[in-house]
């Protein structure tokens, strides 16, 4: 007569998660915390030796001046390119002569091109200054950035007003 | 006599597993979105913002981060000076640099400005920075897209 053996296949090997999950969640509230929702940034190359511009200098290669004037509580109410041109306080009009200027493109090389040298009221506040710089720098058509002057350097400080 | 039986008394156990897979898409979610680069960032700093301002695809060489806030004052690192009393951390930097074999002009000086500070105090912090050698700026802006 054939012996019947039982068997105990059905009775699931159990693992212990507590420690696991405590681990899990310690881990969780670490990211929870430390999470911070920030926006991107981004850099404007700006090369200035001292005493020298933005790159390798010639007697024949002179800067754009542009000068951007400011009233005492630091609002730009000016810009002015090469002590001639005055656009208000309206970047737009700034980038619509620089477009014109380079005819929309930037040259091959960084080094090249116009170089524009931005000289400030001491009180401009500095988002004024980002804004020319972006003026100047390039525009945006959907997600390329279309480069147009590459050098750009800072006239000395002014005096504090 | 009376027998009184023990009963044995079993724990309810509810099924972890849902909630694990949860908790590990969770931990996933922030380990890919935290962002440990962000710890030069100042909290008194308020960027002013460019539509051309585009995270870069490299990070700068030997880069110094220098925060200055609207009044004045420069943070770096764990230091706080004001513009004109700056020079000495900055020639530790260039210091540090020299003993690397390296020099002050191959370092990015990354400025990070309050939006609303004076421009000519940020010309004065460029100065400062050119006199003790260094001449790579990077004007830091938050992304605008409009």
């Amino acid at each position: 007569m054939a012996m019947k053996f039982k068997s105990n296949i059905s009775d699931k090997a159990e693992m212990q998660l507590t420690s696991m999950i405590d681990v899990i969640f310690l881990l969780l509230i670490f990211f929870v915390m430390t999470f911070k929702i920030s926006a991107q940034e981004g850099d404007f190359n700006v090369k200035m030796p001292i005493g020298g511009g933005s790159g390798t200098m010639d007697t024949t290669d002179i800067p754009i001046k542009l000068r951007l004037r400011s009233n005492a509580d630091g609002e730009l109410i000016d810009i002015v390119v090469d002590d001639t041109r005055s656009f208000g306080n309206d970047f737009s009009q700034l980038r619509a002569f620089i477009l014109q200027l380079t005819g929309g493109n930037a040259p091959p090389d960084a080094a090249d091109g116009p170089e524009v040298e931005i000289d400030l009221d001491y009180n401009l506040r500095y988002e004024y200054v980002i804004g020319a710089i972006t003026a100047i720098t390039g525009q945006r058509q959907g997600d390329k950035i279309e480069r147009l002057v590459e050098r750009i350097k800072f006239a000395a400080p002014r005096k504090p007003q | 006599m009376a027998v009184i039986r023990k009963s044995e008394v079993k724990m309810s156990e509810g099924d972890m597993t849902s909630m694990i897979d949860m908790v590990f898409q969770l931990i996933i979610f922030f380990m890919v979105l935290i962002n440990f680069s962000q710890e030069d960032q100042n909290e008194k700093i308020k960027l002013p913002s460019s539509e051309l301002a585009k995270p870069a695809d490299a990070p700068l060489e030997h880069p110094i981060v220098l925060n200055l806030d609207f009044n004045g004052t420069v943070y770096m690192g764990s230091e706080i000076a004001t513009v004109p009393g700056l020079r000495p951390l900055l020639q530790v930097e260039a210091d540090a640099l020299k003993a690397k074999g390296l020099s002050a002009t191959d370092a990015n000086i990354i400025i990070r400005s309050h939006q609303n500070t004076a421009g000519g105090l940020v010309q004065e912090l460029i100065k400062k920075c050119q006199e003790v050698g260094f001449e790579k700026f990077a004007l830091r802006a938050r992304e605008d897209r409009g």
